[in-house]
C-alpha cells in the first residue's frame, strides 16, 4: 500500500466523519467532529501518552506471547499425532468459549495490572495463529515429504527446509488476523478493570462527559492498531520473498 | 556400477502382489532390472506404474506381498517425479544440493559438485536464481541434477518429462541419457517414443491386474534419434502392440 493512497483514504474518512456530524446535527457530547477531537489530542497529548504506552505494551506482549505459544502448539501437534488428537479438541473448545466473557475472571485472577490484559490478548490470538500454522504445515506436498524421506532427511532439517517454509504464507495470514484482533483483547481487558491504558482512559473520559477526549483516545488506538498492522504485514511480505520474485529469466538458446 | 557385468541384476521382484483399495493392481508380478542400464516401464495411466516405483523406493504407505531383493543388498535409490518439486525459497544451486542439506552434509566438495553439474547442464549462469524465475524446462533440469547429486546406485524416474513441451522433452531426454550412462535407471512413462528413445529394456504394463511383457535387446544406442528409421520402426512395433492390447480389452 503506498503512502499517497493511505493519506487520501484518511482524508476521505475524515470528510465522511465531518459530513455525518453536519447532516445528523448530533451535539458535541454525542459525536464531536474531527477538529475538536484533533484539538483534544494536541491538548491532552502528555496525558494520553502514558496510556498509549500501557496499551501498546499490552498489545505487543500479547502478540509475542500468543504467537509464540500458537506456533509452538502447532509445531508440537505436527510432530506428534498423539498430542494432536488431544490438543486439537482443546483448541476448538478454547474458541467456543467467548473470550470476552472470561475478561472479568482474568481480572479477578491476574489483577488490575498488565497480566490480565496480556492474557486476554493471548487468548484471542492463540487460535488463529495455531490453526493457520498447523494447517499450513499439513499442506506440505506428499511427494515432497517422500522425496525428503528418500533423501534421508533428519527431522529438524525437514522442518527447517521444507515444512515450516511451506506453512509461512499461511502463518502470515494468521499473524495478520492476530495483529488486527490483539488490540481488542487489550482494550476489553482495560474496560473490565484497570487504572491505565487507552481503554481505561475512554471510560474515564466518558464518565466525565469529556467526549472529545474519549474520541481522542479512540483515534489514537485506531492509528496505533493500523500502524502495527502495516508493520507486521510488511515484515511478513519480506519474510516470504519467493512469493513475488523480481523477474523471470529467459534462457539464451544457442 | 561400471564394474558390474551387463547381465547383472540390480533389483529383482518376485511374486509381488499389491492391492489398491480392494482391487488387485498386481498379482504375482515378476520383474528384474538389469544393473547399469535404463529400463522403461510403459503403460497407460492408473495401471500401477507409479505404485511400483514407490514400492521400490521403499514407501512405507504401500503394503505388498512377495519379495524385493536388491543387489548389492541395501542399495540406495534416488527419485524424480513429474513435478520438479524444487523448493521456491531456495536458489537453484541450493535446490540441487537439497539431499545434502537435508542430511546436514553440505561441505566444499558438495558445493563444487553442484556447481559442476549445473555447468554441465547449461545452467551455470542461473545458479543463484529462484525456481519461480526459471522456465519449466530449466526447473526440470534442476530436478534431474538434484537426483544425480545423490550418487545413488538406482535412479527412479516417474514420468519426469510429461509436463514439458515436445521440444524441451527431447532435449531433456538427451541430457538424461548422457548423464545417466552406466547407471541403473527405472523410468516410468506413458509415452512410447520416450521409452524407445531412452530404454535399453522396455517393460509394457497393461490391464488390471497388470500383465507384464519385457522387450530386451533393443537395437542401437540410447538416446535413439527421434527421427531415425530404426526408431520409427520400433515405435510402430510398440504402437501396434499397445493398440492391439487395447482392442482386445474392449
Amino acid at each position: 500500500m503506498n503512502i499517497g493512497r493511505v493519506v487520501t483514504l484518511a482524508i476521505l474518512l475524515l470528510l465522511f466523519w465531518q459530513l455525518i456530524v453536519l447532516i445528523s446535527g448530533a451535539p458535541a457530547y454525542i459525536l464531536p467532529g474531527p477538529w475538536p477531537v484533533a484539538l483534544a489530542i494536541i491538548q491532552h497529548w502528555s496525558e494520553l501518552l502514558p496510556h498509549l504506552q500501557t496499551t501498546l505494551i499490552e498489545i505487543l506482549l500479547g502478540l509475542l506471547i500468543g504467537s509464540f505459544l500458537g506456533a509452538t502448539s502447532a509445531l508440537l501437534m505436527t510432530l506428534s499425532p498423539l498430542l494432536k488428537r488431544w490438543l486439537l479438541p482443546v483448541l476448538v473448545i478454547s474458541q467456543a468459549i467467548p473470550v470476552f466473557a472470561l475478561a472479568p475472571v482474568l481480572v479477578l485472577w491476574l489483577g488490575y495490572g498488565l497480566a490480565s490484559k496480556v492474557a486476554m490478548a493471548v487468548l484471542i490470538i492463540y487460535f488463529p495463529v495455531t490453526s493457520s500454522f498447523y494447517y499450513g504445515m499439513q499442506r506440505t506436498e506428499r511427494d515432497l515429504l517422500e522425496l525428503a524421506r528418500i533423501m534421508g532427511a533428519t527431522t529438524p532439517r525437514l522442518f527447517g527446509y521444507i515444512i515450516i517454509p511451506t506453512a509461512l504464507p499461511s502463518l502470515g495470514a494468521g499473524l495478520r488476523v492476530a495483529t488486527a484482533v490483539a488490540p481488542i483483547g487489550a482494550v476489553v481487558g482495560e474496560w473490565v478493570g484497570s487504572s491505565s491504558g487507552l481503554g481505561y482512559y475512554m471510560l474515564y473520559a466518558n464518565a466525565r462527559m469529556q467526549i472529545d477526549n474519549m474520541f481522542a483516545a479512540l483515534v489514537i488506538l485506531a492509528v496505533t492498531s493500523l500502524s502495527l498492522y502495516f508493520c507486521v504485514d510488511g515484515l511478513i511480505t519480506k519474510i516470504h520473498f519467493w512469493e513475488s520474485p523480481k523477474e523471470r529469466i529467459h534462457e539464451k538458446t544457442s | 556400477m561400471k564394474s558390474s557385468p551387463s547381465s547383472a541384476i540390480a533389483v529383482r521382484l518376485r511374486d509381488v502382489s499389491i492391492d489398491f483399495s480392494g482391487n488387485p493392481l498386481f498379482t504375482g508380478l515378476h520383474l528384474t532390472l538389469p544393473a547399469g542400464k535404463t529400463t522403461c516401464i510403459l503403460g497407460p495411466s492408473g495401471c500401477g506404474k507409479s505404485t511400483l516405483l514407490k514400492l521400490i523406493a521403499g514407501n512405507p504407505d504401500i503394503t505388498y506381498r512377495g519379495t524385493i531383493s536388491f543387489s548389492p543388498p541395501g542399495l540406495e535409490v534416488s527419485w524424480m517425479g513429474q513435478n520438479d518439486l524444487l523448493l521456491p525459497w531456495l536458489s537453484l544451486h541450493d535446490n540441487v544440493m537439497l539431499g545434502a542439506r537435508l542430511r546436514g552434509e553440505v561441505d566444499h566438495y558438495v558445493e563444487e559438485k553442484a556447481t559442476a553439474l549445473l555447468h554441465s547442464a547449461g545452467l551455470a549462469t542461473y545458479e543463484r536464481a529462484l525456481p519461480a524465475q526459471l522456465s519449466g524446462g530449466m526447473r526440470q533440469r534442476g530436478a534431474l541434477l538434484r537426483t544425480l547429486m545423490e550418487e545413488r546406485s538406482l535412479l527412479l524416474m516417474d514420468e519426469p518429462f510429461s509436463a514439458l513441451d515436445a521440444l524441451t522433452r527431447l532435449k531433456l531426454q538427451d541430457l538424461t541419457a548422457a548423464m545417466t550412462r552406466e547407471k541403473t535407471v527405472l523410468l516410468v512413462t506413458h509415452d512410447p517414443l520416450e521409452a524407445i528413445r531412452l530404454g535399453e529394456e522396455i517393460i509394457i504394463f497393461s490391464g488390471t491386474p497388470a500383465q507384464v511383457e519385457t522387450i530386451s535387446n533393443l537395437p542401437g544406442e540410447v538416446p535413439r534419434h527421434a527421427a531415425a528409421p530404426e526408431t520409427a520402426k520400433l515405435h510402430e512395433r510398440l504402437l501396434d502392440r499397445l493398440l492391439g492390447e487395447n482392442h482386445e480389452h474392449r
